[in-house]
C-alpha cells in the first residue's frame, strides 16, 4: 500500500508538473498554431449552450476556489469560522459542481450524437470527458459524504499541495483519507499532465488582457517615425505598435 | 495630421458581368482547404437577394458592426464585456448552416460503377461528413434571381420600402438587378480587430490589410460575429478563424490581387489612399447622415505639399507617396466623387468603394406597335409577338433617371446610408458622362444639350473623359497602382545588418549557434 501511495501522491504529481509545465511551453513557443479552444459551435450551435456554459462557468468557480484553498487556506477557515457562512460557501460550490456535472453530460451527448461532430472529435477529447466526468463525480460525491470539504481541505489538503512544491513531500495526513479522496487528488494530477496533450490547454491562454488593450490594433514592420529621424539611431529601437 | 497609407479599392458595378471569376481565382488560390471549404473571402451576389451568408445585412440577426446608442459608439454584438462574458457561447454567431454545407459530388462513381442498366450518377456529398446530402443552399444560391419571393423579396435592404414600391420593383416588366462582388473591405475602423479577445487580428501600417495571426487566434470566433459584411469565418477543422488577406503576397510582390487579376468585367481598381488617422474618432462617431462625408474627408489630397510633408514625417515612403498621386482609387472617390462605401452605417469606415449600377436600373421598358414589324416577317418565322421594346433612350436630360427601375431608396440603403440625393448625384454624373461621350463619338446630342447635362452633374468636360478612360479603357496599369512594399528596409530594422555581419545574415529570427 505504502509503495502505491508514495507513487500516486508523491511521484505522479511531480510527474504530471513537469509534464504540464514542459509540454505547456513547448506547445505554446512552438506549436502556436495548435493552440485553439477548438470551438464546435460553427456546426452545431443550439445545444452547445446547455454544454459550454453550465460546464465553463461551473469549472471556473471550482478551479478558483481550490486555487484559493490551496493558497490561502487560513482565509478559508476564517469565512468558515460562522456555521452560515459555511454553508452558502458548501452550497455555492455544490451548486456550481452539479452545473459543472450537467454541463459535461449535455456536452458528452451532443458531441457523439450530433453527426457534424464526429470530425471534429478525436479521441483525446473522450479521455477528457470521461475524465472530467470522473473527476466531477467524485468531488460531488466527496462533498456529500464527507462534509465539510472546503474546511478539511484548508486544513489537510493544503499542507500536503503545499508540501510538494516545496520539495517536502509530506503524505503523512492524507495516506488514512478515504479512498474516493485519493482518487480525487489522483484525478487532479492526471488532468494536470494531460493539458498539454489536449484541448484543455486553451485555458491557459485567456484574453484577459482584452480588457484593457486598445480596440484598434495597427503593426508597422517598423517605428514609422524614428526610422526617418536622423538624430536617433533607429536601428536601435524595435517596431513600436499602435 | 497622422499621414497613413492604405491600400483601397474600388468596383465599378455597371461593369460588373457577375461571372465569378473572381470568387472562383480566390478559391482555387486561398480557401480550397479542409475546412475552407465554405469560405468565399470573394463571393459575387445578386441585388435584390439575400446573400452569403442569408441575409448578412440585416443586423438584427448578426449583430455585427458598430452602433451608436446614447451618442456611444459600441460593437453591436461583441465588444469587452459581451465578448468576454459570451466567450462560452456566443449567442450571435452564425453557424455553417446560414452559409451552406459545402459538397462535392462523386466523380469517380461515373468511371467505376459497373457496368448496369442505369446511367450512373455523381452524387452529391457533403464535404463535412462525406455522407450523400441533399444540396439545399450554396454560396451564390440566388444567382440571377430578382423577383423570387425566397430570395430578392427578402433581401433586407427592402425594409424601408413601402409594400407598393417593392410590388412596382418587382413587376415582370420592370423587374432588374445587378451583382454586388463583395471581399474584407480592410476597413479603418474594423470591427473584426476590436472583437478580437486574444487580441490576433491587426491592422498593417504600412498598407492596411487587415489580417488574423493563425498562431494567436483561439477560435474564440467574435471577428465572425463582429465583421458587420461577415467577411472573417471560422475554420471548423483548423479552429482558427481566417480572412481575406488582400493577397498580400501577391501586392507585396507589385502584383495585383488574383480576384482583381482575374475580373472578367475589370471592374476593379486598386490603389493607394492617403488618409488621417486622427480624423478616424471623429469620423465613427458623427452622425449617420454625416458619416460618408466624414469619412470621405479622412482621404487626404495627395498633391497637397502639406500632406506629403507629413506622409515622410510618419515614414510612408516617396513610392507610396507617388502611387498614391497615380491612384484610381483616389480619383473615383474623391476627385470625381463616384463612388460609395457598402453600408456606411455599419460605422468601420470600409476601404472599398462602389460605383453604383446605373446600366441595369435605367432602360424602362415602353410599350410599343410592333405590328408594322410583324407583317414583314416571313410568316413561318419565329418572331417576338409582344410588344414590349427595352429602350434606352434620353430625350429628356435625366428623363430616365426619374423613371429608374429601383426606387432610389433601394441602392441608397445598400450604397449611401439611406441618402437618396447622393445616389442621384452619382447616377447624374454617369449619365452625363454618357451623353458627353454620345456627343463625342456619334454627334446626335447638341453641344448646348451636353454642356448643360455635365454642368448640372457638376462635371467638366475633361472629368468626364478621364472617367470615360477610366471605366472604358483602362489598362493594366492604370487599374492597379501598386507601390513596392519595402520589405529590405523591414529587414534592415529586425537587425542592424552591419552588427550581424557574418552572423545571422538577412531576415532570420533565431541567431545561430553551433550544436552541443
Ligand atoms: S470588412 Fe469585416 S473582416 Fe474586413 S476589415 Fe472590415 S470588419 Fe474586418
Ligand atoms: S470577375 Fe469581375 S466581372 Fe466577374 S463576377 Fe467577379 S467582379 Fe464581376
Amino acid at each position: 500500500m505504502n509503495m502505491l501511495d508514495n507513487f500516486f501522491l508523491i511521484a505522479l504529481p511531480y510527474i504530471a508538473i513537469a509534464v504540464f509545465l514542459v509540454g505547456s511551453i513547448y506547445r505554446y513557443t512552438y506549436k502556436g498554431f495548435q493552440l485553439s479552444s477548438l470551438s464546435s459551435q460553427f456546426l452545431e450551435g443550439r445545444k452547445l449552450f446547455y454544454g459550454s456554459v453550465p460546464f465553463h462557468w461551473g469549472v471556473l468557480f471550482l478551479f478558483v476556489g481550490h486555487l484559493i484553498a490551496f493558497l490561502f487556506p487560513k482565509s478559508i477557515l476564517a469565512w468558515n469560522s460562522q456555521p452560515v457562512r459555511l454553508m452558502i460557501l458548501e452550497i455555492t460550490a455544490f451548486v456550481f459542481g452539479i452545473s459543472m456535472f450537467i454541463g459535461l453530460i449535455n456536452l458528452l451527448i451532443r458531441r457523439y450524437t450530433t453527426p457534424r461532430l464526429k470530425f471534429v472529435t478525436n479521441k483525446m477529447d473522450l479521455v477528457v470527458y470521461l475524465l472530467l466526468i470522473t473527476q466531477t463525480f467524485l468531488g460531488l460525491w466527496i462533498a456529500y459524504n464527507f462534509r465539510w470539504g472546503s474546511s478539511w481541505f484548508s486544513s489537510l489538503l493544503a499542507p500536503y499541495l503545499n508540501s510538494i512544491f516545496v520539495f517536502q513531500p509530506d503524505t503523512a495526513a492524507i495516506v488514512p483519507l478515504p479512498w474516493t479522496v485519493k482518487l480525487h487528488i489522483i484525478g487532479a494530477f492526471t488532468i494536470i499532465g494531460l493539458i498539454p496533450f489536449s484541448r484543455m490547454i486553451h485555458f491557459l491562454v485567456p484574453p484577459i488582457n482584452y480588457i484593457w488593450r486598445p480596440f484598434q490594433q495597427v503593426t508597422w514592420y517598423w517605428n514609422k517615425r524614428k526610422v526617418r529621424n536622423p538624430n536617433t539611431l533607429w536601428s536601435l529601437h524595435r517596431p513600436k505598435n499602435n | 495630421m497622422d499621414v497613413r497609407s492604405q491600400i483601397s479599392m474600388v468596383f465599378h458595378l455597371d461593369k460588373c458581368i457577375g461571372c465569378h471569376t473572381c470568387s472562383i481565382a480566390c478559391k482555387n488560390i486561398w480557401t480550397d482547404r479542409k475546412g475552407a471549404e465554405y469560405m468565399w473571402w470573394n463571393n459575387v451576389e445578386t441585388k435584390p437577394g439575400t446573400g452569403y451568408p442569408t441575409k448578412w445585412e440585416d443586423q438584427s440577426i448578426y449583430k455585427g458592426g458598430w452602433q451608436k446608442d446614447n451618442g456611444k459608439v459600441t460593437l453591436k454584438g461583441a465588444g469587452k464585456r459581451r465578448g468576454l462574458t459570451n466567450i462560452f457561447y456566443n449567442p450571435n454567431l452564425p453557424v455553417i448552416d446560414d452559409y451552406y454545407e459545402p459538397f462535392t459530388f462523386k466523380y469517380l462513381d461515373l468511371i467505376e460503377a459497373p457496368e448496369g442498366n442505369d446511367q450512373p450518377t455523381a452524387r452529391p456529398v457533403s464535404l463535412i461528413t462525406g455522407e450523400p446530402i441533399d444540396i439545399k443552399m450554396g454560396p451564390n444560391w440566388d444567382d440571377d434571381l430578382s423577383g423570387t419571393p425566397d430570395y430578392a423579396r427578402n433581401d433586407p435592404n427592402l425594409k424601408n420600402l413601402s409594400a407598393a414600391e417593392q410590388e412596382v420593383m418587382f413587376q415582370l416588366e420592370r423587374m432588374a438587378f445587378f451583382y454586388l462582388p463583395r471581399i474584407c473591405n480592410h476597413c479603418l475602423n474594423p470591427a473584426c480587430v476590436a472583437s478580437c479577445p486574444s487580441g490576433a487580428i491587426y491592422k498593417r501600417g504600412e498598407d492596411g490589410v487587415v489580417l488574423i495571426n493563425q498562431e494567436v487566434c483561439r477560435a474564440w470566433r467574435m471577428c465572425v460575429t463582429a465583421c458587420p459584411y461577415k467577411k472573417s469565418y471560422y475554420n471548423w477543422h483548423t479552429g482558427k478563424s481566417e480572412k481575406c488577406i488582400l493577397c498580400f503576397p501577391r501586392i507585396e510582390a507589385g502584383l495585383a490581387p488574383a480576384c482583381m487579376h482575374s475580373c472578367v468585367g475589370r471592374i476593379r481598381y486598386l490603389g493607394v489612399l492617403l488618409y488621417d488617422a486622427s480624423k478616424i474618432e471623429a469620423a465613427i462617431n458623427d452622425d449617420t447622415d454625416s458619416l460618408i462625408d466624414r469619412h470621405l474627408d479622412i482621404i487626404l489630397d495627395p498633391f497637397d505639399p502639406k500632406v506629403i510633408r507629413a506622409a515622410k514625417m510618419n515614414g510612408v515612403a516617396d513610392s507610396t507617396i507617388h502611387a498614391a498621386q497615380f491612384s484610381p482609387v483616389y480619383k473615383y472617390v474623391k476627385q470625381w466623387k463616384l463612388a460609395l462605401p457598402l453600408h456606411a452605417e455599419f460605422r468601420t469606415l470600409p476601404m472599398l468603394f462602389y460605383v453604383p449600377p446605373l446600366l441595369p436600373v435605367m432602360a424602362t421598358v415602353k410599350q410599343v406597335d410592333n405590328s408594322a414589324q410583324s407583317e414583314k416577317m416571313n410568316p413561318i418565322a419565329k418572331y417576338w409577338d409582344d410588344n414590349w421594346l427595352y429602350d434606352t433612350s434620353t430625350k429628356d436630360l435625366w428623363g430616365t433617371l426619374d423613371q429608374v427601375r429601383f426606387p432610389l431608396k433601394y441602392l441608397a440603403s445598400l450604397l449611401s446610408a439611406g441618402d437618396e440625393e447622393l445616389i442621384k448625384d452619382k447616377w447624374k454624373k454617369l449619365m452625363a458622362v454618357r451623353i458627353h461621350r454620345r456627343r463625342v463619338t456619334v454627334g446626335d446630342i447638341s453641344n448646348e444639350k451636353a454642356d448643360e447635362v455635365l454642368q448640372e452633374a457638376g462635371i467638366t468636360a475633361e472629368m468626364a473623359d478621364g472617367i470615360f478612360y477610366l471605366t472604358a479603357l483602362a489598362k493594366f496599369e492604370d487599374r492597379f497602382v501598386i507601390p513596392p512594399a519595402h520589405r529590405e528596409q523591414a529587414i534592415e530594422m529586425m537587425d542592424f545588418t552591419g552588427d550581424t555581419k557574418g552572423e545571422v545574415g538577412f531576415g532570420i529570427k533565431s541567431k545561430l549557434r553551433r550544436g552541443l
